[in-house]
């Protein structure tokens, strides 16, 4: 249980997906304007996440490594990640249109963010359990959301900020993502062993 | 020909450079230059990876039908990374051990789907390869001047010598994550500020002209951008017209 906890917390704080891992910054700066479509997007994030890891840890541990095909990972993960975003995309369409209109734009862009394949590489790589995986992505998912959420608040403070000009777009909201990273370097060692 | 050719390779060098002119390939440079080594290493493997799939997808230009070239592009783009991946464990561990996972993200590195989905698609092989050349060593250049300047701070040290170390405390928070975004937007705005005066617009975003079909989700409007090339996709003549006139003004250049 302890492990499930500390997992937990690294995948919210200490080892937050974009703030110390930088994987998915595209949809953190790009995404993240306003609070609302910065939240749809840490949803959907996390959904695909959570069943990407579901399909790909049996596929790599029951037929890749028996098979001795371990060294294929990079390329089957990238397939089954494209195809579950599809049947998502389809399937979500198909039975609740509300929640399309919703996360429906976003799930196309998640195809190839790197946090995806991230995760699901990173649950080999930590060497964990089908379900401390589960727990993993699940937390993953809900760090990137929280980033994104808080981020997006900051965004928007900085949208009513006088910048010099040499600063204004993309470096300013650099340097602020820079000041947002610093604020959870802060967590370090919580949840450690 | 000759001139036509070297401009395909210098066009990722400076004019168009892939990390701070269209702004791809971010998560690599914030995540791995901790250390201007390890930005040679990466910048090395992009490369490789860069100009194989330029070659195979623009060989493959004409067969791969339009609308599963996505898919197509990712499965060529992922058998190069296989390949660079094996050949680094096998041959440079150190730097195998420096870069972990993000060697295998190369795969969903931006910049190798947008070259694919913005050149090699379009043109022949000689101007792929040369595309595919130029933008990484665009990138290799960035990365490897951004890890250059986060460890001379954060370490007191460039490629390992140590410069100020002996007399300076290095700031490690350079080297931490907070350093990266700090050390980029800088870079960025200093970019900009070049940019700006030598008469370009400066980059305010990430782009979004510069974003392949289902790339990283770069902005809100990617998702409008990407619908409108789903109902531009049904008027295939305008597409062709379109790169007709791309060709055009490649021509006008020079």
């Amino acid at each position: 249980m302890s492990s499930f906890i500390s997992i937990l917390l690294a995948g919210l704080l200490t080892e937050n997906m974009i703030l110390s891992k930088f994987l998915g910054i595209c949809p953190f700066l790009g995404v993240s304007k306003k609070v609302p479509t910065a939240a749809s997007m840490g949803v959907a994030v996390t959904a695909v996440m959570l069943i990407s890891t579901a399909a790909t840890y049996p596929i790599y541990a029951y037929i890749l490594v028996p098979c001795g095909l371990a060294y294929l990972q990079t390329i089957v993960f990238i397939l089954i990640i494209a195809a579950i975003v599809q049947l998502l995309e389809i399937a979500i369409k198909k039975f609740s249109p509300p929640l399309y209109s919703a996360l429906g734009i976003y799930l196309p862009l998640i195809t190839t963010n790197c946090a995806v394949l991230g995760i699901t590489i990173l649950n080999f790589t930590k060497e964990l359990t089908f379900l401390e995986s589960l727990v993993n992505a699940l937390s993953a998912g809900l760090g990137f959301l929280l980033a994104m959420v808080i981020f997006a608040g900051v965004r928007e403070k900085l949208d009513e900020a006088d910048i010099p000009e040499g600063l204004k777009g993309l470096p300013i909201t650099l340097i602020a993502a820079a000041i947002v990273s610093l604020s959870f370097l802060g967590f370090a060692g919580i949840g450690g062993k | 020909m000759r001139n036509k050719n070297l401009k395909y390779f210098t066009n990722g060098l400076i004019k168009e450079n892939p990390v701070l002119r269209l702004m791809l390939g971010t998560c690599p440079t914030l995540a791995i230059t901790t250390a201007a080594i390890n930005g040679i290493g990466m910048g090395v493997a992009a490369t490789l990876v860069l100009v194989g799939s330029n070659l195979v997808i623009s060989l493959l230009r004409n067969v791969i039908p339009d609308k599963v070239r996505i898919p197509a592009f990712i499965t060529i783009i992922a058998s190069f990374v296989t390949i660079i991946q094996m050949l680094v464990k096998a041959f440079l561990p150190d730097i195998d051990a420096a870069l972990g996972i993000y060697l295998p993200l190369i795969v969903v590195n931006c910049i190798i789907l947008a070259r694919a989905e913005m050149f090699a698609c379009k043109n022949p092989v000689l101007p792929s390869i040369l595309d595919g050349l130029g933008m990484g060593v665009g990138f290799t250049a960035v990365i490897t001047l951004m890890g250059a300047i986060r460890e001379l701070i954060g370490a007191g040290s460039v490629f390992g010598l140590p410069i100020t170390s002996s007399f300076i405390d290095p700031m490690i928070v350079m080297i931490l994550p907070p350093g990266g975004f700090f050390v980029f937007g800088v870079l960025v705005a200093v970019s900009n500020k070049l940019a700006t005066a030598m008469g370009k617009k400066p980059v305010k975003s990430l782009g979004c002209t510069n974003c392949p079909g289902n790339c990283n989700g770069c902005t809100e409007n990617c998702g409008e951008a990407i619908a409108q090339e789903a109902t531009e996709q049904v008027k295939e003549p305008e597409t062709e017209a379109q790169a007709q006139a791309e060709k055009e003004e490649v021509s006008e250049n020079e």
